[in-house]
């Protein structure tokens, strides 16, 4: 972002990579499929790079309002300072908390999740997606909570996933009745409350029972606990944990 | 001597109706105790969720059984409350039936005949309801904060509305006149013949007897509201109409937080400038609930407008992997306490007394707190839109802001976010590296 900045140039969108996105080996995964996406759409974007930090929602869920706020404003005068108008993550956490909890703090930006980023870029005809590549595969989809109930967006990743050309099979709790993945909350960086089970088994199962070549996600948290769950299950040779930008990039050879 | 049944049932009617009203003023006076929130926001959206949500039941079909069977009940509550205006008229005046004659028999056998065709939908619902508790395995009916008294408290509600509606059916099939009119006996007729070989006079004393223990009945039943999870007839009206509107995603910044954040960010702030005139004895603000009095007052109407149906715990991905959690509990626990503040308040002439006891640790464990993933499920879920979800992050912010009370793990994640900007350990200015790897 700096960089464009000081050539005078204004980006279409700013990328918020996110922790995840910026520093799990997983997840950085999903950061490269989706900015091949933005390459094969040529969308001139943008990343703060070492000028981004963390939100503050994990800060925020687990009830450190003072955090929170604190890195929402340093984000905000970065934001503002490049006069950032559009965003897109990957994140659903990062989607939510900069699309609804920045603006009263003085961050009002556009922001989108990168599955309703990529459905723009199709509906304005900058994008196709190859529907051969992937054709025959069985795909579920599993909703990240703060993308579905906690901000009612469950069309955009089902749209994309069948543009693919695959499959999609539901889950029996999905859309507002999903099973949380138990990443949420804070819940990713510690371990669970003493139980009869973990969260991610029992939603593993869930998708399990669809019979699925692959579990779609759209969250980089989802992502981590339903790969565990195919490992725990030992399903790792018949099921991939896939984010929706990997399945796209993968089915347009990029 | 004549008017002696007028003037006790006068006396019964205000006898049960104000003891209602003053139950009713105790409720209201303790939601108050909760903080402000302004909930008087686009009215219009407000207006139409409590006509579809709490009129229109739209969320209690979405299972359908339970769903269909409540609708019944509510239906049949509300329409045969119709017979109860006439019921109250001539136990005031001494008449019988008195709308018979200005309405004509064809309406009025039409609407008697309506009232016990739904007592008997309502009967039979609310037999299937009790089967639901008592003999089939529904694991939301068993759970452990449904011992004991909740456990009475949904069978008693359900044995009051059995024994009302068979009070009215037997209060017209014992009708004699009524019965030889034949208009609007359409469930009674079947009832009648079993009192064929009585005399006359037992079965006039029969049809009294019902009449008064019907209306009797429900006065007790009216007042029942009040120590019973059941208010929710009445108050899911008021919840559903000033619930959040916002996303659910979206949580509260606490403003008290915003101005102190400003003031350490602001680079002209003097750090040892005085307080502000007049604010030296002023309390800071709490952050964060650690008793029902931090709670909103939204939030503690939400606690007496659960009527722990449990839908919340059955979503709940906590409650399901075996963990403490119960959305549903966090609501009960709130009313509890509140309720036992609200005793407090009632004994030492209208002010609260330290009891030494708080809703944290006393009712809601930190482990309770601690196992929520914010998923919004039981929000979701809630038939009435109450938000459990709410007070259990409420109680984490006083967790953590006044207690510094997290999880190792949890402070372990604060601390990186502080020094790195990340949750992990990781250096800042490796933020980028993710671009060039392969």
């Amino acid at each position: 972002m700096a960089d464009m900045m000081a050539q005078g140039k204004e980006p279409e969108v700013l990328f918020w990579v996110g922790a995840a996105g910026s520093y799990d080996d997983r997840a950085k995964k999903i950061s490269r499929a989706f900015v091949k996406i933005l390459h094969q759409a040529n969308v001139d974007f943008a990343v703060l790079g070492t000028e981004e930090s963390s939100t503050g929602d994990a800060a925020k869920r687990a009830g450190n309002e003072f955090l929170f706020q604190m890195q929402a404003m340093m984000n905000i005068e970065v934001l503002n300072g490049y006069e950032v108008k559009k965003i897109v993550t990957c994140d659903p956490h990062s989607f939510n908390t900069l699309k609804n909890e920045y603006p009263s703090l003085g961050g009002k930006y556009e922001v989108f999740h990168h599955t309703q980023f990529i459905q723009n870029l199709i509906s304005e005809g900058r994008l196709k997606i190859d529907d051969t590549t992937l054709k025959g595969k069985r795909v579920t989809f599993h909703d990240p909570c703060y993308l579905g109930r906690g901000n009612d967006v469950y069309e955009s990743p089902r749209d994309l996933i069948n543009r693919l050309g695959v499959n999609l099979t539901e889950m029996k709790r999905n859309k507002s009745s999903a099973l949380c993945c138990g990443a949420g909350g804070a819940q990713m960086f510690k371990d669970a409350e003493k139980g009869d089970k973990e969260i991610n088994i029992l939603r593993t199962e869930d998708a399990l029972e669809t019979k699925p070549h692959i579990i779609a996600t759209g969250c980089p948290y989802c992502n981590t606990m339903m790969t565990d769950g195919i490992k725990f299950k030992e399903k790792e040779a018949e099921v991939q944990v896939k984010d929706i930008a990997e399945l796209i990039a993968e089915a347009n050879n990029l | 001597m004549q008017y002696l049944p007028n003037l006790f049932f006068a006396l019964a009617l205000i006898a049960g109706m104000g003891f209602f009203l003053m139950n009713i003023r105790k409720v209201s006076r303790n939601i108050k105790l909760g903080k402000d929130v302004n909930r008087t926001d686009k009215k219009p959206e407000r207006l139409k969720n409590m006509i579809m949500i709490a009129l229109g039941q739209s969320k209690m079909i979405k299972r359908p059984l339970s769903g269909f069977l409540h609708i019944i009940v509510y239906v049949g509550f509300i329409i045969i409350n119709i017979e109860v205006l006439e019921i109250i008229i001539d136990g005031l005046f001494g008449t019988h039936r008195i709308f018979q004659v200005p309405l004509g028999n064809e309406i009025y056998g039409f609407l008697i005949g309506t009232f016990e065709v739904l007592a008997t939908l309502v009967f039979v619902a609310v037999v299937i309801f009790w089967l639901r508790r008592n003999v089939s395995n529904i694991k939301r009916f068993l759970s452990k904060e449904m011992k004991g008294w909740p456990k009475n408290d949904g069978n008693n509600i359900l044995y009051f509305e059995m024994v009302l509606m068979s009070l009215f059916l037997i209060m017209n099939a014992t009708d004699t006149p009524f019965q030889q009119a034949g208009i609007g006996n359409v469930v009674s007729q079947f009832i009648s013949p079993l009192f064929d070989g009585f005399s006359l006079e037992v079965i006039h004393t029969i049809e009294r007897s019902a009449w008064w223990f019907h209306i009797l009945g429900i006065l007790v039943f009216l007042n029942y509201l009040f120590y019973s999870k059941h208010l929710h007839i009445l108050l899911a009206f008021p919840n559903t109409y000033f619930a959040n509107l916002n996303l659910k995603g979206q949580f509260t910044n606490l403003e008290s937080v915003t101005t102190e954040v400003k003031l350490m960010m602001d680079p002209d702030a003097d750090p040892y400038a005085a307080p502000p005139e007049g604010a030296e004895d002023t309390v800071p603000e709490k952050f964060g609930a650690s008793d029902v009095a931090d709670l909103n007052w939204v939030q503690l109407l939400n606690a007496y407008t659960c009527t722990e149906c449990g839908r919340c715990t059955s979503v709940c991905p906590a409650n399901l992997t075996g963990k403490e959690l119960s959305p549903r509990k966090i609501m009960m626990d709130t009313r509890d306490r509140l309720e036992e503040v609200g005793r407090n308040i009632d004994l030492n002439k209208g002010t609260f007394v330290d009891d030494g006891k708080q809703l944290l640790n006393d009712y809601i464990s930190p482990e309770e707190l601690w196992a929520c993933t914010s998923c919004n499920a039981c929000v979701e879920e809630c038939p009435v839109n109450i938000d459990p979800l709410s007070i259990i992050m409420d109680m984490r912010r006083y967790l953590v802001m006044e207690e510094s009370a997290a999880p190792q793990e949890l402070n372990m994640m604060m601390t990186n976010i502080e020094n790195n900007g990340a949750p992990w350990q990781y250096n800042q200015q490796d933020r980028l590296n993710w671009a060039d790897e392969e």
